[in-house]
């Protein structure tokens, strides 16, 4: 099984007839996953190398039944292509797009959980999901994950996730599904919405979790691995020697005073029975060495 | 961006939040001409982004020219916590009876915007939240819903602001939620808020963080000086469309993708360095991208290696080696070059490296062998990393991953 989504999952890209869109729409679909439908308002009826453009989510999903959706709009533009998407039924919607004004995804997620408590949203500013072998949503490449599980992986950042799913495959341990919830303040799915589908996921056995400074996100995943998992977590969290009151690159990625920092994360971590590695390589051996004794 | 105090006054003052006049001054005699406008007492305040400007001597009151022109020298030109007094801001001084803290931010866990106010200001606020955290009154505000001045009264009550401040305290608080949200601020603070002498509220000091994403709807903003302390090759950087940000050691890093580039940072420091930056060529990067970044780092005169760690997934390797050779025909890179590839193209990167067969570039399997490779040769003291300067050889291949 997989988190989130599955063989079935049928995927509508809002803004497939844009560079960005266009690039990762056909690449996700080249890795077999069943994207049947674009959405650009006053394109519909053209398509995107036999894939069908729609003016809207809604009349997309009347037409093809699509049931996720891959959001690479510009961000004026993402935080309405989103709640579109929930209007229309989507029950996951999954944003790559960076630099959208946390006003708006403030907004945006009062608007889900009021009206749309159905619809997941993962992202803003995130590599997306896959779970390798069946669906691809997003800009990971399908190339360096491995089907099969046993373990889940959850992530802030893109190319930490990346390096994460080498370290597995290189060493022969498949993932059931990788997230990447994204590197923004507030993100629509956060590490315990994802801990929590990984703990109910049958074959999901081990988690493997990759934080950065910034927030308490971490220290939240902390509590919930202590008081609702039973499953094994590795943990790195990058940003150690991040200095203070700088933004890494990410919007969320800041050390404010005491708050935030990769310490606290750790140490909460650590309490939590999580074991926690010094740098993605030992988390890689230490999820290995692990799952070999499952 | 976060705004200087006189910035953030100003930023209030278009929300119609009381401040007390003032004027920026940048030398003696404009300090000495703008107390004169303003009459006497004044408070000369140093205007640098960092807190405990006051125990720092950076805020004076003087009460005649003669007072001004000694404080107003005194402190420009000032270094506090690394920041130098470049501007002062004059402003007409209050009466102070009591001293509150009012502030707006984003709460990420509950996202939800989070109203925080305390009878308790004019001291650092982490430090009453660590003291007496029941000293801080806290209200969520749903975006969808906003405040109304009804909730607002009564968190300034349940905060226990004194009776007579309140009703002044909570169309403070309303305006300065209007100013955080239209102008798209991700905090709002304000320490300390005051009661006068004579019963007015009054906002003392201000600290803006703009969301710098937001600004494509702030023409305005435009207009903001960035008083920051960012370092030249910080804009360098920043005209080239880089995330840099100047540290002190001696590795340079660039990585794609920031939260690798943090890691590369760790790793670095565990095996033993320093990283001299952090440096996200970011999600998209072509060749051109890596050689303006090889450019940045070197006009860095503290970096002596310079560490390329790279995952490519969008961003395809063999777009990085040619990156790296072209910035090695435009720019003189005296710094040997420690690469790390994977993903996307891997194999085509190898091989344009090696063609080139340069003793410049220095290939390593994994992460954490070129981080020691390129710790190794940073480590000499007052031996630039230059080829044919190199003591022992750096550990080869993946034989200890």
């Amino acid at each position: 099984m997989s988190i989130f989504v599955d063989e079935n999952t049928r995927v509508v890209v809002q803004g497939l007839t844009g560079s960005q869109g266009r690039f990762h729409g056909l690449r996700n679909r080249d890795y077999g996953t069943k994207v049947v439908a674009g959405v650009t308002p006053g394109k519909g009826g053209q398509d995107v190398d036999g894939i069908p453009i729609f003016d809207s989510v809604a009349e997309a999903v009347v037409a093809t039944g699509a049931d996720a959706s891959f959001i690479a709009v510009p961000p004026r533009g993402a935080p309405m292509a989103i709640l579109d998407a929930a209007e229309a039924g989507i029950r996951l919607v999954v944003c790559i797009t960076e630099h959208i004004p946390a006003k708006d995804e403030a907004l945006v997620n009062a608007r889900l959980r009021r009206d749309f408590p159905r619809t997941r949203l993962i992202g803003p500013n995130c590599p997306g999901l896959i779970s390798p072998g069946k669906c691809n949503i997003g800009i990971t490449s399908g190339d360096i994950a491995l089907p099969g599980g046993p373990v889940g992986i959850v992530s802030r950042s893109g190319t930490l996730t990346y390096q994460a799913l080498h370290e597995l495959s290189q060493q022969s341990v498949g993932q059931t599904t990788c997230v990447g919830i994204g590197g923004d303040p507030v993100p629509g799915t956060s590490f315990v919405d994802v801990l929590a589908a990984f703990q109910d996921d049958p074959e999901t056995r081990a988690v493997m979790m990759i934080g950065e400074i910034g927030g308490d996100g971490e220290e939240r995943a902390a509590d919930f691995i202590a008081s609702s998992m039973d499953k094994p977590v590795v943990a790195y969290i990058a940003g150690v020697t991040a200095p203070e009151g700088r933004k890494m690159g990410h919007a969320g990625a800041i050390v404010s005073g005491s708050r935030g920092t990769a310490k606290a994360k750790m140490e909460a971590l650590a309490a939590a029975g999580v074991l926690v590695a010094k740098n993605p390589t030992e988390a890689g051996e230490l999820m290995v060495g692990l799952v070999r004794k499952l | 961006m976060d705004l200087v105090e006189y910035q953030g006054k100003q930023y209030f003052e278009r929300y119609g939040l009381p401040v007390p006049p003032g004027e920026t001054a940048d030398t003696v005699a404009e300090a000495e001409a703008a107390a004169e406008r303003l009459g006497y007492p004044v408070v000369v305040k140093a205007q640098v982004q960092v807190g405990g400007r006051g125990k720092a001597g950076g805020v004076k009151v003087a009460y005649s020219r003669q007072e001004v022109a000694e404080h107003a020298g005194n402190i420009l030109g000032m270094d506090i916590k690394g920041h130098v007094v470049r501007r002062l801001w004059i402003e007409a001084a209050t009466d102070i009876a009591k001293e509150y803290y009012a502030s707006f931010t984003l709460d990420r866990a509950a996202k939800l915007h989070l109203a925080m106010v305390s009878a308790r200001g004019g001291v650092d606020i982490e430090q009453v939240v660590e003291e007496d955290p029941d000293a801080i009154a806290r209200l969520h505000v749903n975006p969808l819903d906003g405040v109304t001045l009804q909730t607002l009264r009564e968190l300034v009550d349940l905060a226990g602001l004194d009776l007579r401040a309140q009703e002044g305290a909570a169309e403070i608080l309303a305006k300065l939620y209007d100013c955080y949200i239209e102008g798209d601020a991700d905090l709002v603070e304000i320490n300390p808020l005051v009661l006068t002498t004579d019963g007015q509220v009054r906002v003392l000091d201000a600290k803006v963080t703009l969301d710098d994403d937001a600004a494509f709807r702030h023409p305005e903003w435009a207009q903001i000086a960035d008083l920051g302390q960012i370092d030249e090759r910080e804009r360098l950087a920043k005209s080239k469309g880089l995330q840099y940000i100047g540290l002190n050691g001696s590795v340079g890093i660039i990585a794609n993708g920031a939260g690798l580039a943090m890691s590369t940072l760790d790793v670095v420091n565990q095996v033993g360095g320093a990283a001299a930056n952090f440096l996200d060529i970011g999600g998209g990067a072509d060749s051109d991208v890596m050689a303006n970044a090889l450019e940045v780092i070197n006009t860095d005169p503290n970096v002596r290696v310079i560490l390329v760690n790279i995952f490519g997934g969008i961003v395809r390797c063999d777009d990085i080696a040619r990156g790296i050779l072209a910035a090695l025909e435009r720019v003189d890179i005296s710094s040997q070059i420690v690469l790390r590839l994977d993903g996307t193209n891997e194999a085509e990167a190898r091989r344009i490296i090696a063609e080139r067969s340069s003793e410049q570039i220095l290939s390593e399997p994994t992460m954490l062998s070129a981080a020691r490779r390129a710790v190794e040769l940073a480590g000499t003291p007052g031996t630039p990393g230059r080829p044919g300067t190199l003591g022992t050889p750096g550990p080869r291949g993946g034989s200890s991953e």
